[in-house]
């Protein structure tokens, strides 16, 4: 299902985080949001997954502007991976995973065996069944990550939104995250799931999206395929630092090399 | 010969990824099957509550007493000269009995859904500052006999107006642009509690008589001295609202619990289920303050307890705390009665020192967190 944020703009408290932010994510497409911190990304997709009400322009999931749907139909269309995840609770993996259905259920109804089949897919697909009986406090960050995947699978949505799905993980971690992301990007699902996700490390994004946005001081400054976006003066200009594009030996993507600007002053 | 026995250290998950094969698979928090649990649980309840009936200062045979109950029940009668020892059974120990189940299983249930929607482990029904709201117009009535006009009325009465006028203000002060955070309700009712308290104190010192500061300080630390069956309805209203929305919400709850950003994704607006869980809460702590005075510690340990045997899910911790609380406080109401009888103790005082090693108990459990074993 397609993603559409058009001219989105944030302003909290009288500063403007994000300002007229346009883009697009098509099916079957895993789009990145690049950019320094503090750049205006996580703020761009809060509004996404609706934590957070833009305060200008609208962000449009299958045609319809995902603040004008209920809270409900919102979430059965689109699943999210928020940064932040509160983990006082001593869960098990499968009792996270089956929130995932809550937009699916009625609140006086019981779990019903559609509800038990979804959960036990996507627990499958992301390889994590023999966690169902775990505490997901006791999990690893990579396991976690991949209880929070099946959760929003479970939720069986046509888009996915993640920040910075691979935070605190291993690089093996970081890679096997993306790799099932890519998965279900491309996967079976009638179009494809529609993945958008911010990410920090520009190899990662350079290697795994289809597509990516640029956004620095809350407006887009770049977009198109990877290779053709993470040019030397953009990373000059945007993240600060000078960059060797390199292209991988083996999978022929750009990967970047980095060394500090010259003229930068820097600590003694 | 018997076979040997399998060996315990096969691992059981031939399907883990080759990964996670050094890893141990650690069993999950231990769990009790809901359905029994809870069944034992209400037997036990309506076991405790004849018990409560048949025991107290008084000297009524426990046979004798349940033969009142008995006949207050069946409609029989009894003879004449066993009058007051039936209004002792019927009109005292009963409807004190059962209104100890009700503000029981009411502060369980609050404390569970406070748990979650401030997502602290140390939320309980107090941490509003409603309760000690409500100290301040039921003292009122203790001590300077204010509202004196509403007759046996006036302190449920004062305490649950005063309930409500303070759940407005910290209703309005927590409000704010970025909404009622967590933290924001914790921090102001907190500060609303110290203020509230700094006016009772205030009252207590200021009275003339030292019965009524007596009063006044049983009220504080709780009391169900003043249970009758008028008492009754409303609390158990309050209950029945507060069991049914929650009962309604305990996937949201679940929800809400995972933190607001993951609520929104998962469909639940958090902030709006925030606003309706602290009127709930606040209107029943209220209604519960009112009838049984301040009584601390049913609702910060029983929802942990809960957690602990039945794990962090709502729909089982809503299942099984109400029915703990309601047994617990059941109990802790005859001890409060008989343990010095004739003195009665306030409630508070035993929820306090049975809570007090619980809870330490409790926390010295390595990374206990909201259920976690």
């Amino acid at each position: 299902m397609r993603v559409d944020v058009e001219a989105l703009s944030v302003e909290v408290a009288g500063a403007r985080l994000v300002r007229e932010v346009t883009l697009t994510a098509s099916s079957g497409r895993l789009v990145g949001l690049v950019g320094p911190n503090g750049s205006g990304k996580s703020t761009v997709l809060r509004c996404v997954y609706r934590a957070l009400r833009p305060s200008g322009g609208a962000v449009r999931v299958g045609g319809d502007d995902v603040h004008g749907l209920t809270a409900r139909e919102g979430a059965r269309r689109l699943a999210a991976l928020p940064q932040e995840v509160a983990t006082e609770f001593g869960f098990t993996v499968a009792e996270v995973v089956a929130m995932g259905r809550l937009p699916h259920q009625r609140a006086a109804a019981r779990t019903s065996a559609a509800d038990r089949d979804a959960c036990a897919r996507a627990l499958g697909r992301v390889g994590a069944a023999h966690l169902a009986d775990r505490s997901f406090l006791t999990l690893s960050g990579g396991e976690k990550q991949r209880v929070l995947i099946a959760r929003a699978l479970a939720q069986e949505p046509r888009v996915l939104v993640l920040d910075e799905p691979t935070n605190h993980l291993d690089i093996a971690q970081q890679l096997e995250v993306l790799t099932l992301v890519r998965g279900r990007a491309t996967g079976d699902a009638p179009g494809g799931l529609t993945v958008l996700t911010a990410l920090h490390d520009l190899n990662l994004a350079a290697a795994y999206c289809d597509e990516l946005y640029v956004i620095a001081g809350g407006t887009i400054v770049a977009s198109g395929a990877p290779g053709a976006v993470l040019t030397r003066e953009l990373l000059a200009e945007v993240f600060g630092v000078r960059a060797h594009p390199v292209t991988h030996p083996e999978t022929g993507a750009v990967q970047l090399l980095f060394d500090r600007l010259p003229s930068r002053p820097g600590p003694t | 010969m018997a076979p040997p026995p399998v060996a315990a250290d096969v691992d059981p998950i031939p399907d883990a990824p080759p990964g996670e094969a050094a890893a141990p698979s650690r069993p999950s928090a231990r769990r009790l099957p809901l359905t029994p649990l809870v069944c034992a649980l209400l037997l036990a309840l309506a076991a405790s509550v004849p018990v409560a009936v048949g025991v107290g200062a008084a000297g009524v045979p426990f046979d004798a007493a349940m033969g009142y109950l008995w006949a207050g029940v069946s409609g029989g009668s009894i003879a004449p000269d066993e009058v007051s020892a039936y209004t002792i059974v019927w009109e005292l120990r009963l409807p004190r009995a059962l209104l100890a189940a009700v503000v029981g299983a009411g502060l369980a249930a609050v404390g569970v859904a406070l748990q979650a929607m401030v997502r602290n482990a140390l939320a309980d029904p107090f941490v509003l500052g409603i309760s000690s709201g409500a100290a301040v117009g039921a003292n009122a009535v203790l001590i300077f006999g204010a509202f004196a006009s509403l007759g046996v009325w006036a302190l449920s009465g004062a305490a649950f107006v005063s309930a409500l006028a303070a759940m407005g203000l910290v209703y309005a002060v927590a409000r704010s642009a970025q909404g009622m955070t967590p933290l924001r309700l914790v921090l102001t009712g907190t500060a609303m509690y110290y203020g509230f308290s700094a006016i009772t104190t205030l009252m207590v010192f200021a009275a003339e008589r030292g019965e009524a500061a007596r009063s006044a300080m049983m009220w504080l630390m709780g009391s169900l001295s003043g249970a009758t069956w008028a008492t009754l309805p409303i609390a158990t209203a309050a209950l029945a609202g507060a069991l049914a929305y929650l009962a309604l919400s305990a996937r949201r709850l679940n929800a809400l619990a995972m933190g607001d950003e993951t609520a929104a994704a998962l469909g639940v607006d958090a902030e709006r289920f925030r606003r309706a869980l602290f009127l709930l809460t606040a209107l029943v702590t209220g209604a519960l303050v009112a009838v049984s005075g301040a009584i601390g510690f049913v609702g910060l340990m029983v929802p942990h307890a809960a957690r602990m045997l039945v794990g962090a899910d709502h729909r089982r911790v809503l299942a099984v705390a109400p029915v703990a609380g309601a047994v617990l406080l059941v109990w802790v109401d005859v001890a409060s009665r008989t343990v010095l009888a004739p003195v009665e103790l306030p409630v508070g005082v035993l929820t306090a020192v049975i809570g007090v090693p619980c809870f330490l108990l409790l926390m010295r459990r390595r990374g206990y967190t909201f259920g976690a074993a």
